[in-house]
């Protein structure tokens, strides 16, 4: 395998502009005889596919959800980055580029990044165009908000519900091409194989998830939008359904996958409160700018929290990083709390839990101050623990959130495999090792609205695609390949539900994989899961037949693939023997415990290649080459 | 947009039931207005009911109106009711109410009962046939003589209940249909259904409960 | 811990032609600190251990912005608790040994599919008719080129918040899917870019919403509590006054602020 970026030559800030005018166009009049398959129907994937319908292709778009609205980017609380300067403060396309590419300790591609960076303006012209109600000024102009990880004011928002109101506008462009007769769109429809015809993607394999149909697709180019992973770990601020299956089994018939292992872990999530708890709420990240985050002094001390005086109160993110303190970037806040968890100061059932107090905000400011910024956020975590956090101190742990890993892609957003596209959290491209705060739905929109339009068609006006129909010998063998693994998943008729076998991987590698990781660790990881994986097939219940809505059935699909996904997150955390951003190696730190990159040795994508089962996947590497910044040591003392 | 297919739609319909509404609800103050002239003895409203006598035009114009409003009302009506009732086609095991209250509940049964009564009550006072001893244009004689009779009285009394619920939420209901509502309007128009809602039904049963006591002989 | 005991008697239906029952699932030791979501997990654990195929519903954000859960809980869509979606709603509302009775929203627009889970494809429709602003990707003007009063943009936000969980048509005595259609047409109109295609949206989207099968509005206000975003009617009568303008003057009645409420 060859790991081609096609990353354009000549100056950073003029590559998109030339690598637009290079690229082949497909005539107008053709673009209808071609038709392109998106999977997911998130910001990325609605975005591409009413972009790509108005441009006269034919589309189908598929989503396993009832509606394509109800895609998890809905989830996304904060807001949207982009380098408009409206507010006079210094920004700059540049300095969005800075930011991002630091905030991801230098484990992106330059030309990427910055591409995301001059797109960033253009999304929110047109998500305003299309009636997104961003919060505005008394004067009717845009407003922004400041967000981790940038000096700068440029954030954009629609309340706590950002994502939710870009995503509509997305989805809403999309039911116009429906409308039209330009997109078909599948719900209810799970992808569970790619199609691959003389080395290039022709097709997916479909299971309807209400009838039970497994049906094949074929195309001239599919774009897979399906998401991150970060339900491997069982608990995750992910939507239940949210699955590496589409992504792992492209990974399967041939597409590298990069970085597997960067995952973030979100330090302001609500902590969990029992066994029972299927998911883990985040609680937005603009809380720590007035919250103060702390923990007792001494391990041990069970004190209601008020009883506990000042100066036996430790506010260890103001004492370890005084310039930044509570604003201190995911990655390194995630951290400290696990650290002073593993001390046993930890507060909260459990002890897995800090507090992140009010009370001097609300002396300073008032209560109704404090009401006007987080109202709802108080009224959301009340709802869920019963506390009411403008008398007592939130508890708060971090959580996993998103996957800055993915497939790898070229500079077109194209796969090792040529003809499939891999856009938004599915891809490994933009936010290196540690994502910021307000850029997922950025990178999401930019790949669907405006980099897929336009490297697709470069991609269908340079290839001879030979007409294939559903006959073809390589339909019916990925065909039959899902039909046998679904029919063998119902029968084995084990004992264990499908779940228990999720929450035994999830709490491995939270444990091995997760905020910390070590040799020892994640060796002992990669022994366990193929344990759990074969017990699994031995032992697995799923009730149930595949004719009909089994729910059972599609959570077993996707454990399935967890269950060997997870091997290659542990495999690319153990091979990257330094910490940067989300990766976090306890043998790589600083003598004062801060990460310790290794550019000379790992200033790479690490891209992993399927390699059979039962073999070990092959490594290649896309050394990162920068020309526009300097490396440097993340600090935030 | 043809008259046609505004009245296929629901929202077409709900406007046809606001805007007769408003000429039913216009229609009954004036009815409740001149009804209380009985107050000022046999002659006046004898007088009253002789002078609309003279007006054909008028009259005739006033019952044209009323009837095609009623009808329209009526249709409108019924053809939702039959739609909603085909919109759930299997109902709760348990349903909690949680906005609703006996006014808004009741506005199809209510609206069939006050139906029912109109048919009567112009059946007893504008024809007679329903009246034992109807003297034509002598309106005292035939609503005191009406009212001694105690289950004729009541029957009245418990119409004006159920007009009384239909006031309550349908002049409320009417201005939200013709897209009246804003936080600033919501006050006064609830405001105005409750005053409509008491007043008006109050004003009729002043009659009939006035002769049962015996202030009018 | 205090732990709860639960007597749910649950809507079961193999498929959208067979005939459902009610049946009766005995829930014990349950923290009242769970989701009602999660305690159906646990009820399904237990089932799928004993070999029965678990009780379908529909989930998946479950924190309350995706749409996707929705159960008619003793007689309540999405349950006891104001402006709650039921994956938020925790058990702490429920007293141990209560009946807890579950149906699916149910409406001839709704069809079930399957246990607790319906077909909301209708709503979907609603919006391909016309609940967008056809702006294509690209040539469209500076986002600030476009002012909008800090009160409309508020006010259109208040209306966009709709998760599209049909808890509305499901509360509705009359199924109406009004306060549905009628959010997203005031949050569009609100908007100064949403004018060209007012009066175009508000026709289609209603001709939509009543082919689909939806009953009636009565204005009796059920939605607006059912509603996990307590979207106030008000919009409801702003979409008849659109819809009003638009039957009268068609194409030609087109406003050109989207001032009012």
């Amino acid at each position: 395998m060859e790991l081609r970026a096609r990353i354009p030559s000549g100056p950073l800030a003029d590559k998109w502009d030339r690598h637009r005018f290079e690229m082949k166009l497909v005539n107008p009049a053709n673009k209808r005889r071609y038709t392109v398959l998106v999977v997911g129907s998130g910001l990325a994937g609605a975005s591409a596919a009413a972009s790509l319908a108005e441009l006269g292709y034919q589309v189908r778009c598929f989503c396993f959800q009832d509606s394509p609205r109800r895609a998890h980017s809905i989830a996304a609380q904060g807001g949207i980055n982009a380098a408009k300067n409206y507010q006079n403060d210094g920004d700059s396309i540049w300095r969005l580029f800075y930011d991002t590419i630091k905030g991801g300790d230098f484990r992106a591609r330059e030309a990427n990044v910055y591409r995301l960076a001059q797109i960033s303006v253009d999304i929110i012209d047109q998500c305003v165009a299309q009636g997104v109600p961003f919060a505005r000024e008394y004067s009717g102009y845009l407003a922004n908000r400041s967000f981790g990880g940038a000096q700068v004011s440029r954030t954009f928002y629609a309340r706590g519900q950002t994502g939710q109101q870009l995503l509509l506008g997305a989805y809403q462009a999309l039911c116009k091409e429906i409308a039209r007769g330009t997109v078909v769109m599948h719900p209810r429809t799970e992808m569970l194989d790619l199609i691959l015809v003389d080395g290039r993607c022709r097709g997916i394999v479909t299971r309807n998830l209400v009838t039970g149909e497994v049906l094949a697709h074929v195309a001239d180019a599919v774009v897979l939008a399906t998401g991150g992973y970060g339900n491997v770990f069982y608990l995750s601020t992910n939507a239940r359904g949210s699955n590496v299956t589409a992504t792992y089994r492209a990974w399967k018939r041939g597409a590298a996958f990069g970085n597997p292992c960067f995952t973030q872990i979100h330090p302001t999530c609500i902590p969990v409160s029992g066994d029972y708890q299927s998911k883990l709420t985040l609680m937005s990240e603009s809380l720590r700018n007035d919250g103060r985050v702390w923990v007792p002094r001494q391990a041990g001390d069970h004190r209601a929290p008020h009883e506990i005086p000042e100066p036996e109160r430790d506010y260890y993110l103001e004492r370890k990083y005084p310039s930044f303190g509570n604003l201190s970037p995911r990655d390194i806040a995630s951290r400290a709390a696990k650290e002073v968890c593993d001390e046993g100061r930890g507060v909260g059932p459990g002890g897995r839990g800090v507090f992140l107090d009010f009370a001097d905000a609300i002396a300073r400011l008032g209560r109704e101050t404090i009401e006007e910024r987080y109202g709802n956020l108080f009224e959301m975590y009340q709802r869920i623990t019963d506390e009411n956090p403008y008398r007592v101190p939130m508890r708060i742990y971090p959580a996993v959130h998103y996957t800055m890993g993915g497939l790898w892609v070229d500079y077109n957003l194209m796969s090792t495999i040529p003809g499939l596209h891999v856009l938004g959290e599915a891809n490994f491209s933009d936010h290196g090792a540690n994502r910021l705060g307000a850029s997922a739905l950025m990178q999401g929109l930019a790949d669907g609205y405006f980099i897929i339009p336009v490297t697709i068609g470069d991609y269908l006006a340079t290839t001879r695609l030979e007409k294939i129909t559903t006959d073809h010998p390589e339909v019916r063998g990925a065909m039959e390949a899902v039909e046998r693994r679904t029919s063998r998943l119902l029968s084995v008729r084990g004992s264990r539900t499908v779940d228990s076998f999720h929450r035994e991987l999830g709490s491995l590698l939270w444990d091995k994989c997760g905020m910390a990781r070590t040799a020892g660790g994640l060796t002992e990881a990669l022994r366990r899961i193929p344990e759990i994986r074969a017990e699994f097939w031995e032992n697995v219940t799923v009730p149930g037949s595949d004719a009909h809505l089994n729910q059972a059935l599609e959570k077993a699909n996707r454990v399935a693939d967890y269950l060997e996904f997870a091997e290659l997150m542990c495999r690319d955390a153990l091979h990257r023997e330094e910490s940067c951003g989300g990766h976090f190696r306890e043998e790589h730190q600083t003598p004062d415990g801060e990460a310790s990159r290794d550019d000379d040795r790992f200033a790479y994508v690490a891209a992993w290649e399927y390699a059979g089962d039962g073999a070990e996947p092959v490594l290649h590497r896309e050394p990162l080459v920068f020309e526009n910044v300097q490396l440097a040591q993340r600090s935030y003392k | 947009m043809p008259f046609g297919r505004f009245w296929s739609s629901t929202i077409g319909k709900k406007v046809v039931m606001a805007v007769t509404g408003i000429v039913l609800v216009g229609y009954i103050l004036a009815h409740v207005t001149a009804n209380l002239l009985i107050f000022a003895g046999a002659a006046a409203i004898d007088a009253y009911a002789a002078k609309l006598r003279t007006l054909p035009l008028l009259l005739w114009g006033v019952r044209v109106v009323l009837l095609l409003s009623v009808v329209l009302h009526v249709v409108a009506a019924a053809q939702l009711a039959v739609r909603a009732r085909a919109a759930r086609p299997t109902s709760y095991r348990r349903f909690e109410p949680q906005a609703s209250n006996a006014t808004s509940r009741t506005m199809r049964w209510g609206g069939v009962a006050l139906l029912l009564f109109l048919i009567y009550h112009i059946l007893h006072f504008t024809t007679g046939q329903a009246h034992p001893a109807f003297v034509h244009l002598a309106p005292y004689h035939n609503v005191t003589t009406a009212f001694r009779v105690w289950w004729v009285a009541a029957i009245y009394i418990a119409a004006m209940v159920a007009l009384a619920m239909h006031l309550y939420h349908g002049t409320w209901s009417m201005f939200q249909t013709l897209g009246i509502a804003h936080a600033r309007v919501n006050v006064a128009r609830r405001r105005l259904a409750t005053i409509i809602a008491v007043l008006v039904p109050l004003g009729f049963v002043s009659v009939p409960i006035a002769v049962l006591v015996g202030l009018l002989r | 811990m205090t732990t709860l005991h639960l007597k749910l008697l649950v809507w079961r239906q193999a498929g959208p032609h067979a005939a459902g029952r009610f049946v009766r699932y005995d829930a014990p030791d349950l923290s009242p600190d769970m989701s009602f979501l999660e305690m159906l997990d646990v009820v399904n654990e237990r089932l799928i251990a004993q070999g029965e195929e678990p009780i379908a519903f529909d989930h998946d954000c479950r924190e309350g912005i995706c749409g996707s859960c929705g159960l008619v809980i003793n007689g309540v869509a999405h349950g006891p608790m104001r402006g709650t979606a039921t994956c938020q709603l925790h058990l702490r509302s429920f007293r141990s040994g209560q009946e807890v009775v579950i149906e699916p929203w149910r409406a001839k627009a709704f069809p079930v599919v399957r246990d607790l889970i319906v077909d909301r494809g209708a709503l979907d429709r609603i919006i391909a008719a016309g609940g967008y602003i056809s702006a294509r990707t690209g040539g469209v003007p500076d986002a600030n080129a476009v002012l909008v009063p800090k009160d409309d943009a508020d006010a259109a936000m208040d209306a966009a918040a709709c998760i599209g969980c049909g808890a509305c048509v499901a509360a509705c005595p009359n199924a109406s899917a009004s306060l549905f259609a009628a959010a997203k047409i005031a949050h569009l109109g609100l908007m100064p870019q949403g004018q060209p295609e007012r009066p175009e949206r508000v026709l289609r989207m209603v001709t939509q919403m009543d082919m689909e099968g939806f009953g009636n509005c009565t204005n009796i206000g059920e939605c607006q509590e059912a509603c996990p975003k307590l979207i106030s009617i008000d919009v409801i009568a702003r979409m008849n006054r659109d819809f009003l303008r638009a039957s009268m003057f068609g194409g030609e009645g087109r406003v050109t602020g989207g001032g009012e409420a």
